[in-house]
């Protein structure tokens, strides 16, 4: 026989200004197998919830209905203190009078009558509650880190100096990211590659850290704490335990003239190669579209003069699996080029050239060794235009939001220019100028009144050349709009920050969800900015939003922080409330036929088979099996399954059904 | 690193009122806080930030149209601009850079002809007593501007309150005020 205990909460006057608390306990009372009822102003509260223990020791309650607020507030809060009395905590419910009732309704007659009903159904299924134990899952203390940016040597970094092993994984043959290739960095002016190299240097050299370079994840499968990556090792053509880094087949590579990646196609690179100097690690790949043996079956070269035999022509894809607890995804961003800005005359004019270009040209390690020089002819530009806002803020070009870095770096840009030309012009065209930041603002004034940078409010409606000088057409809009031309000499175009090209195969891959920009989503913008809603993926850096290198190495050791913190236990604990294939003994054993259309359906491919054999090893009847590490209990597989074999534990059919037919017996 | 190269357009006014003035216009981001302060900024043709903004872009024709704008001579120079700018320009200060600029190369607006009248006979009452003799003032201005009847009717109450004397008050020092003037025009003003 149920003896269940209604406990009202008034939420001070959250609830009792439009509901009469005292009426609900009444009537509540009257309710078929409630033993006890009571209302109280703040059942939250310490000496709510000692009402509430008391109650069920005092009456021997086997159920307890708390009607109070949204059970995302203070369901943990209760089922504490249900199990602090001795009851399993699952024997909890809560009957939501706040934000289904009181907050949604005038005071009245039937907003009283709406709140008892509430507590009807809700009394009706905690009835049909069985006790539930908490899901215990093994952690495997291994992190895989996707990306080699500056967010993912942070993470990596982090994560294995606190002692645990990491596996990170590169798609290019060294790792870096987009800083390896910025000059210097705001607001300080130090050289990116001086304070982001000896991190990357500290990575390949520590003890805990695997590094796959020229690699990418193509699979990963398991749960939080247990997962499975595969990851495609990509043939590099050259045996990296042999290879000494010495250099001398990217010298003798006589196929010199490939547009380089590193250099955004400013400058060249043999076939054989790593992308810069510092590359870590440090052993070259042959890249097989541009190599003149695997295009013409001659040449080897490279083969001939390497001392170690370390070339390898044949050498083939590799694919490993690894096992992992947690991920952190860390694969950066790109930036709009080619077409995407026609009115620029990008991709027609050699000297309109995109932001991360100028990236390469003011770097000391560029293709002009840090001379600013135009692409077209190589003469220094006395007339330099940069265009911020290009894309970005556009929703007409399908980008609404800010790409946050421009500012900044055009800022940078201008002032680099200036100290490099000092008689040079660099005129700024902006929309707004966005430098929230530390020591951001200072910087942008800085470049305006110590280096002259001229500002000029108003987007460049057009670029085109005339006699060998770029037109820009734009206006002062702090002049009333005043028409301004320019006759420049190069124009650099401050392009928006998009998600990576392969970020969408990726979530997909890793089952992670995205925005509609493609950059991956975060489990809660504000409290959960690392997270992601798969549990056990963290997210770093720019592959979330457009970040700069400060925010992107905070989130990156926010999320290692996460990691560790997963690690720190030897097994999980989540709630139980997920979906169970009905068993009973045998010849039936389930009801389940092994239909497996559950199988397909499932989010979280949490259905796996499971095979019933008899004594001898014959498969006797296949069932199937629920993993309740990777169930979400989202239900999909109970409304699909024909022969009703699965339920969810805690939500099941029975309980639904119970709860709508209260709602009739009133 | 920084500092040592600021190089502004050869010439431009911003260039000069830096140099010489100490005058910070490039610091101005377009607030707009002086001119929602000025007490005169609706009967000016450009609000003061405009005049800032005007002066910014270093181009010649936008600088002649500060030099040319009725703003400059509308100016009271009660300093509130000044007193209220984040950036800390001295607002009134360009104001008057670009005043004196405007009187040398000849080219001030039309319809300042009788503000400048005033600060001419002003300046003259000054240098010939040293101190402000108010009928001397107003009868100087009168020649100058030709508005014989403007403000006569305050004359009678302003006899019977004694502010206007008939014998100017001359100061001691009238040399040095003399040559006050004198050097004061030789650095390159102009009357």
């Amino acid at each position: 026989m149920a003896k269940i205990g209604v406990f009202v909460c008034h939420c001070g006057e959250n609830i009792s200004a439009t509901v009469d608390c005292h009426k609900v306990a009444e009537t509540a009372a009257k309710i078929q197998g409630v033993e006890y009822a009571v209302d109280y102003k703040y059942m939250c509260s310490d000496p709510g919830q000692t009402l509430i223990k008391d109650a069920i020791k005092e009456h021997g309650l086997t159920g307890v209905v708390v009607a109070a607020c949204s059970p995302r507030m203070h369901e943990p809060t209760f089922r504490k203190a249900t199990a602090d009395a001795g009851l399993n905590p699952f024997l909890s419910e809560m009957a939501n009078l706040r934000e289904h009732c009181s907050w949604v309704h005038d005071k009245g007659e039937v907003t009283t009558q709406k709140a008892i009903d509430v507590v009807r159904t809700m009394v009706a299924k905690v009835k049909h509650n069985a006790p539930l134990e908490m899901i215990k899952v093994p952690v495997t203390k291994r992190a895989l880190v996707i990306g080699g940016g500056v967010a993912g040597i942070q993470a990596a970094l982090d994560i294995a100096n606190a002692g645990h092993p990491v596996v990170m994984v590169e798609r290019e043959p060294s790792i870096g990211g987009h800083m390896a290739q910025l000059s210097e960095t705001f607001p300080t002016l130090d050289c990116s590659q001086c304070i982001l190299t000896p991190r990357m240097v500290e990575v390949a050299q520590h003890p805990l850290i695997t590094l796959y370079s020229y690699s990418e994840v193509i699979g990963l499968d398991g749960f939080v704490g247990n997962f499975t990556a595969k990851i495609r090792k990509k043939a590099k053509s050259v045996i990296e335990e042999l290879c000494t880094g010495c250099g001398m087949c990217t010298t003798k590579c006589p196929q010199k003239k490939i547009s380089s990646e590193f250099e955004q196609h400013l400058g060249v690179r043999p076939a054989i190669y790593t992308p810069f100097p510092q590359a870590v690690p440090n052993i070259p790949v042959i890249d097989r579209d541009n190599c003149t043996f695997y295009l013409k079956g001659k040449c080897r070269i490279c083969e001939k003069v390497c001392a170690t035999n370390a070339i390898k022509f044949d050498q083939e894809d590799e694919i490993i699996d690894v096992e992992v607890g947690a991920v952190v995804i860390a694969t950066g961003f790109d930036i709009k080029r080619a077409d995407f800005f026609p009115e620029y005359g990008f991709g027609k004019y050699k000297d309109v050239i995109d932001g991360l270009q100028f990236e390469r040209l003011a770097s000391a390690s560029g293709p002009t060794q840090g001379a600013i020089r135009r692409p077209s002819d190589g003469t220094v530009p006395k007339k330099i235009v940069f265009i911020a806002c290009a894309g970005s803020r556009d929703p007409a070009k399908g980008i609404e939001y800010c790409s946050k870095i421009c500012c900044m770096y055009t800022a940078k840009h201008a002032m680099l220019y200036k100290h490099k030309v000092h008689d040079g012009e660099a005129t700024i065209f902006y929309m707004d100028i966005r430098a929230g930041g530390k020591n951001y603002e200072e910087f942008v004034r800085r470049a305006i009144t110590e280096d002259d940078a001229n500002y000029v409010r108003g987007r460049v409606s057009r670029v085109y050349e005339k006699n060998g000088k770029l037109i820009v057409k734009g206006v002062d809009t702090l002049l009333n709009a005043q028409p301004i031309e320019i006759e420049a000499d190069m124009v650099v175009l401050a392009t928006a920050a998009i998600s990576n090209p392969g970020a969408e195969s990726l979530a997909q891959t890793l089952h992670v969800s995205y925005d509609a920009h493609k950059f991956f989503a975060e489990a809660h913008p504000k409290l959960k900015p690392v997270e992601t809603n798969t549990a056990g993926i963290m997210l770093a850096g720019a592959c979330q939003a457009p970040k700069d290198i400060p925010e992107s190495v905070a989130a990156a050791s926010g999320a290692a922080v996460k990691v560790c913190g997963l690690f720190s236990k030897d097994e999980l604990t989540r709630e139980p409330l997920v979906a169970i294939v009905n068993r009973y003994p045998g010849p039936l054993y389930s009801t389940c036929v092994g239909c497996f259309m559950c199988q397909p359906v499932c989010p979280y491919n949490a259905i796996e088979r499971e095979e019933i054999k008899d004594r001898s090893g014959k498969v006797i009847k296949a069932l199937a099996y629920v993993n309740p590490g990777l169930c979400q209990g989202c239900g999909t597989c109970v409304a699909l399954c024909r022969s009703k074999s699965i339920d969810i534990n805690g939500f099941s059919n029975n309980q639904m059904y119970e709860e709508v037919v209260a709602l009739f017996n009133t | 690193m920084s500092s040592a190269h600021v190089v502004h357009k050869k010439g431009s006014l911003m260039e000069e009122m830096l140099d010489q003035r100490h005058l910070t216009v490039q610091k101005c981001y377009q607030c707009g806080k002086c001119s929602a302060g000025c007490p005169v900024s609706e009967d000016m043709d450009y609000p003061p930030s405009v005049i800032m903004r005007l002066v910014q872009t270093e181009s010649k024709a936008n600088e002649d149209k500060a030099l040319r704008s009725m703003t400059t001579w509308l100016c009271v120079t009660c300093e509130t601009c000044a007193t209220r700018c984040p950036m800390e320009i001295d607002i009134p200060g360009v104001m008057d850079f670009l005043r004196e600029r405007s009187l040398q190369k000849g080219i001030t607006n039309p319809g300042a002809k009788n503000i400048i009248s005033f600060h001419k006979s002003f300046l003259d009452s000054i240098k010939q007593t040293g101190r402000l003799f108010e009928l001397g003032l107003v009868a100087e201005y009168k020649l100058r501007s030709l508005q014989m009847g403007q403000d006569v009717n305050l004359v009678p109450s302003m006899l019977s309150r004694g502010k206007l004397h008939f014998i100017p008050e001359v100061i001691k020092g009238r040399k040095n005020m003399l040559s006050i003037f004198k050097k004061t025009l030789k650095k390159g003003g102009k009357k």
